[in-house]
């Protein structure tokens, strides 16, 4: 048990340093995708909701296993395609020449 | 170790492997469109391993597995929607939105963990620590940011709420949730506690945000998206769950790195900010306002403008939380892409918190057909200034104060576009109401500056009629 604790936080201290470290670098022209992007990522709690599916066995556990899901997925699917509407925008001159002008939905 | 065990060790590893691959490649405009479905790809592994693993060891019932896809199509089709017809300007508030479902998920699952083990195994501190974690940071995330994302939206004023006693409530809340979490954790079998910790959670979550001024709404949305990485992480120790640790490490350093930045950005600092304080994002609301000298300045016609682009050599654009507000980004490509037509050469200076979130300047321009290449960073913006012949600003005005560089004031010290070393400068503005900072704004009353007071919109469809005149003669 005590093992599996330093293991995990091992984990979870490494992988702070490393999300400085990546993220220190972005260009201030990509923080707004870039957020969104690591809203997306924080999505994965969608894989809880899974595991919690996987232990209930009471009404209660139904509701919050509900709840879970409904709340996870809207993070985790909403989260990456806002993140890839905004990112398709980014353009390089050569492609902004062109005379198509996509259907904006706003 | 079984085949099975390894097997979804190594999917894990995989993901958050995929997961450091995407936010890097996330760095580059040309490739961060790739870094993001890089990052799809990781999570969809991770979910696909977990679904497996779930199946194989656990089992589960049909009704469970029911709700768990009832809820899936529910919230994912929601999202989804939500997504694609979300329109540009509003980005910030569904960022908001998506981060407190996040939060508020991450509670549910450390409830459920703690709920569906009450009449099993005695849970040990190594679980039960994590799981109070999860719920108080995960319901204070999903309070504040449905609060914020309703200051972002409108719908809850954007003034700093506050009401007699307010403080006392708040360090009531927080003096019952972690007492309430410390009891729990002693007594693992008392499920009240732990609804106790997050009904003190949620209360704290709307007062830590109400006070909160509209203009300091995106440093508190980066803030909440750190702490709703760590809520993940919280749920990962949790249940023993290494994609969600490594995940929501990542996302608690990213939103960490960016709340800073931004922050720096504004000069503020997050504890100011956290407090509340000065910044109402309604300049009308600020007290004891510095009156502008309103009559020592120059105004100008659309026509007087136009004469100016369409003779000038470089154009630098100075897009502010005006032009975003009025949406105007569509026009004001439009006009440099007149310009540019005619050999003008246009690029668009953008400060890092330009518009209602960083970088979502960008991103309307983005919107607009402008490419990335056009937009200047704050340093390179800053070295173009010097050989520029007009620069148009539009809606700014505490992102180009020269009194940044000198000490004393409410925008001392902060970043700024050197705007006034422009040759000449046109300012685009409703009126002469002062920016955030309630301070008066010198670059207004240069002999260089000719100012033109209309909506964002308006005045660039008519300096563009007024420019084709000029150009196609």
């Amino acid at each position: 048990m005590i093992e599996t604790l330093f293991s995990n936080l091992a984990i979870f201290v490494l992988s702070l340093l490393v999300g400085f470290e990546v993220i220190s670098k972005i260009p201030s022209t990509l923080h707004t995708p870039m957020m969104s992007g690591a809203n997306a990522i924080h999505g994965v709690i969608v894989a809880g909701a899974i595991v919690t599916a996987a232990l209930a066995d009471s009404p209660i556990g139904y509701v919050l296993t509900f709840i879970a899901a409904a709340l996870a997925a809207a993070n985790v699917f909403g989260g990456y395609v806002v993140t890839d509407r905004m990112l398709q925008m980014f353009r390089k001159p050569t492609a902004a020449n062109a005379p198509a002008r996509k259907e904006d939905p706003s | 170790m079984t085949p099975l065990e390894f097997t979804i060790g190594a999917a894990y590893l995989v993901s958050a492997i995929l997961f450091v691959v995407g936010l890097h490649l996330m760095r580059a405009p040309s490739t961060a469109r790739r870094g993001n479905l890089v990052s799809a790809g990781g999570m969809a592994i991770a979910v696909v391993s977990t679904v497996v693993t779930s199946l194989l060891t656990a089992g589960g019932s049909p009704w469970a597995w029911g709700a768990l896809i009832l809820g899936l199509a529910a919230g994912g089709s929601f999202g989804v929607i939500r997504a694609r017809v979300v329109k540009m300007t509003d980005i910030p508030q569904l960022v908001s939105l998506f981060n407190a479902v996040g939060g508020g998920a991450a509670a549910a699952v450390a409830i459920a963990a703690f709920v569906l083990h009450v009449n099993g195994t005695t849970l040990g501190p190594i679980v039960t620590v994590p799981i109070i974690l999860d719920v108080l940071i995960g319901a204070v995330t999903f309070s504040g940011s449905l609060i914020a994302a309703g200051k972002l939206q409108g719908v809850i004023p954007g003034k700093p709420i506050s009401f007699p006693g307010a403080r006392v409530v708040n360090v009531a809340a927080v003096i019952v949730a972690l007492g309430a979490g410390t009891l729990s954790i002693m007594s693992p079998h008392n499920v009240v506690l732990l609804l106790i910790v997050l009904a003190a959670a949620l209360v704290l979550g709307v007062l830590m945000v109400l006070p909160i001024g509209g203009a300091d709404a995106p440093v508190i949305v980066s803030l909440l998206n750190a702490l709703t990485g760590l809520a993940v992480a919280m749920a990962g120790f949790a249940i023993d769950n290494q994609a969600m640790i490594i995940a929501g490490a990542l996302v608690g350093a990213a939103g960490t790195i960016l709340t800073l930045q931004m922050a720096k950005a504004m000069n503020r600092s997050v504890g100011s900010i956290v407090l509340g304080g000065f910044g109402t994002g309604d300049s009308k609301a600020t007290a004891g306002t510095a009156d502008q000298d309103a009559a020592n300045i120059r105004q100008v016609t659309a026509d007087d403008v136009a004469i100016e682009l369409a003779y000038a050599q470089h154009v630098m654009i100075v897009p502010g939380y005006g032009l975003a507000a009025a949406q105007a980004q569509h026009e004001a490509a439009d006009l440099a892409k007149l310009l540019i037509d005619h050999g003008i050469d246009v690029t668009y200076a953008i400060h890092p918190v330009a518009g209602r979130l960083p970088g979502h300047m960008n991103v309307l321009l983005a919107e607009a057909n402008v490419p990335y290449t056009q937009m200047l960073q704050l340093d390179e913006a800053n070295a173009a200034f010097d050989s520029c012949d007009i620069a148009l600003v539009i809606g700014a005005n505490d992102v180009c104060n020269p009194d940044a560089r000198k000490p004393g004031n409410a925008v001392s010290g902060m970043p700024i576009l050197n705007v006034d070393h422009a040759k000449s400068v046109v300012v685009l503005k409703r009126s002469m109401n002062p920016g955030y900072a309630g301070i008066p704004n010198p670059l207004f009353n240069d002999p260089k500056t000719g100012m033109y007071f209309a909506d964002a919109r308006q005045a660039l469809d008519d300096i563009l009629i007024a420019v084709k005149e000029y150009v196609t003669a």
